[in-house]
Order: structure tokens, then sequence, then C-alpha cells
């Protein structure tokens, strides 16, 4: 099962018709996708505007892979649970967004080998066709890195601050 | 002084969506202390255990009329659990709640989110001169007089 997902604040059309495309060709019938507050309706794909996040927890465990904007949290629950992640960055110049930190999210994080990126929408068929090749690491820990945490916790209780 | 660094009242702030995540993550820090969560969605209860929860509406920079609907339950829940430090890991609420917070003796820290990769995001550079601790979660981010580094949510 393929899950798509467009994050909890914008529809990202581009995306769901480009993945709707590419299940049509390819008679996939084993996709499922958040698609937001939209006008769009896909034709192949099954879909939900808006599900919760004990049920988006649930599909991302259970994909094969992972397709979505370049959000930090379905980035970070992708990695949480061990499972490949595609994602495509969203644009301001098309209205996805209010900024493109997305983009930069999206090759920072393919650099350190976390995620798979397509660039823009006529990259997706390529990289769906090849989702066996789309690296899924161990299960990250579900915490953050000692050093934050202790960083923290030194505020909190001691109020130690970074000099 | 002691009092509160000893059994702290912590107040942990965060939007939706990553935000929220990063604030998961982070949450092995706030073990021992007297804890209330501070967010946007309902369904985020579940995640917390037995800490305090509350919610406060969603808004963003673009909405004026929501935002100040925001200021006053933020300023109304600061009110109502007296935290004496705030962290959040961003956005607007956050923002709102260290702005808010200080008024009220509170220590603040905010920690920008890991999506902010090139720049500290625009709630973040605005903080800076009110959080006591402005953290960044790129080492090549961080600046003499903040933010800071010192690590990251991965």
């Amino acid at each position: 099962m393929i899950f798509v997902t467009v994050g909890h604040q914008m529809p990202f059309d581009r995306l769901i018709s480009a993945v709707d495309a590419w299940a049509g060709e390819r008679g996939r019938d084993d996709v499922f996708a958040q698609i937001g507050e939209t006008e769009l309706r896909p034709r192949h794909i099954r879909w939900a505007a808006k599900i919760d996040p004990a049920e988006f927890r649930e599909r991302v465990e259970a994909a094969e892979t992972i397709v979505s904007h370049a959000g930090m949290g379905t980035i970070l629950t992708a990695l949480e649970l061990g499972r490949p992640i595609l994602v495509m960055p969203r644009r301001e110049s098309l209205s996805e967004t209010r900024n493109d930190h997305q983009v930069a999210t999206a090759v920072r994080f393919r650099e350190l080998g976390r995620v798979s990126v397509a660039m823009d929408a006529s990259e997706i068929p390529g990289l769906l066709d090849r989702l066996g090749s789309i690296p899924a690491g161990d299960r990250i820990s579900t915490e953050a890195s000692p050093r934050l945490i202790n960083a923290v916790r030194g505020f909190i209780f001691e109020d130690r601050r970074p000099i | 002084m002691t009092k509160t660094r000893s059994n702290p009242k912590v107040m942990a702030v965060a939007s939706g969506g990553g935000h929220w995540v990063q604030l998961m993550r982070i949450s092995p820090a706030f073990a021992g202390a007297r804890l209330v969560y501070v967010t946007v969605e309902p369904s985020y209860r579940d995640q917390v255990g037995d800490a305090r929860f509350r919610l406060v509406c969603d808004a963003t920079r673009w909405n004026k009329f929501r935002l100040i609907l925001l200021l006053c339950q933020i300023t109304f829940v600061i009110l109502h659990e007296r935290p004496d430090v705030i962290v959040s890991t961003g956005a607007a609420p956050g923002y709102l709640a260290i702005r808010i917070g200080k008024l009220f003796g509170a220590r603040t820290m905010w920690i920008d989110s890991i999506a902010n990769v090139e720049c500290l995001s625009l709630s973040g550079e605005r903080i800076r001169a009110h959080a006591d601790v402005c953290l960044t979660q790129w080492d090549h981010l961080a600046r003499a007089g903040g933010p800071s580094f010192e690590g990251a949510v991965l």
C-alpha cells in the first residue's frame, strides 16, 4: 500500500494529481491519499481530506512507501517507523506554501540519505516505478538527540544556558 | 528561585504537525517536572499521558483576527497555569506564550524547527530578543548572541 499525505494545513494538488495519474496508468489500486481541503477529486486512488493522528501513524507504519510534501511531521514519523519516504517540496511561487523552506529541507534530508526527493511532478512517475529502490533505514529513535534533551533539561532544572 | 528549579512547572507549547512531532521528541527533557502541554489539535491529548493539556486556536501571522483570539487564549492559559518555564518548538502559539510568559516572570526557551535549514524562522528571528534561550537545530545557523546550537531532534 502506498500512503500519500499533504499535511494538515494546505492542499497539494500538484502532488495528488501526479500520483493519481501514475496509479491510473499502472493500474494500481493500493494507493490511499490524505488530500486536504481541496476540490480536486482523484479518479484512481482512494482518498480522504483529513485523518486523525492515530490513523495517520497506522497508515505510515503499514505503508510500503510514503509519498508526501516535505513536511517535518511526516518525514519524522516515517523515519520513526522505518518507512521509505518520497517527498516533493511545496513551492511558494505556486502558492503551495508561504516560503520555500521545504525545498531546502528536502535537499538537506536527501543529502543525509534519509528521504528520496522529486523536485517536481515530472519526476514522480519514474521514482514511483522504482519504489523498491527507495531505501528504508532502520527506525530512528522516538527521542531527540541526547545533547538537545540535556540542554532543555539543564535549562528547566538548573537554568543552564548556552554560552 | 530554588523552589522553581527543583520542582518547576513547565509549559510546553507547539502548533500542529511537525512542530508537535518535534515537541514530543524533546519531551523526555520534561520528566520530573510539573507539566502542561499547550497545542491546537484535540487528538494530540492521547500522546501526553498524565500531563495537563490545554487547547488554543490554530493561528498564523496571516490572520490577524485569529491571532488576537490566540493571544487572549494564551494569556488566559498562562494566568491559570502559572508556568515557571515555557519551552516551545513554534510557531505562533509558542511565540505568544513566550512574550506573555516573560511578563509573568517565566524563563523561556525557543527551539526553532529542524525544517528551517537555511535560516531561522521568522518567529524565531522575532523571539530572539525576548526568549532567554533561542536554539537552532543546525550548527551553521548558530551565531554569537543567538541562536545557539545544542543538537537536534534527529
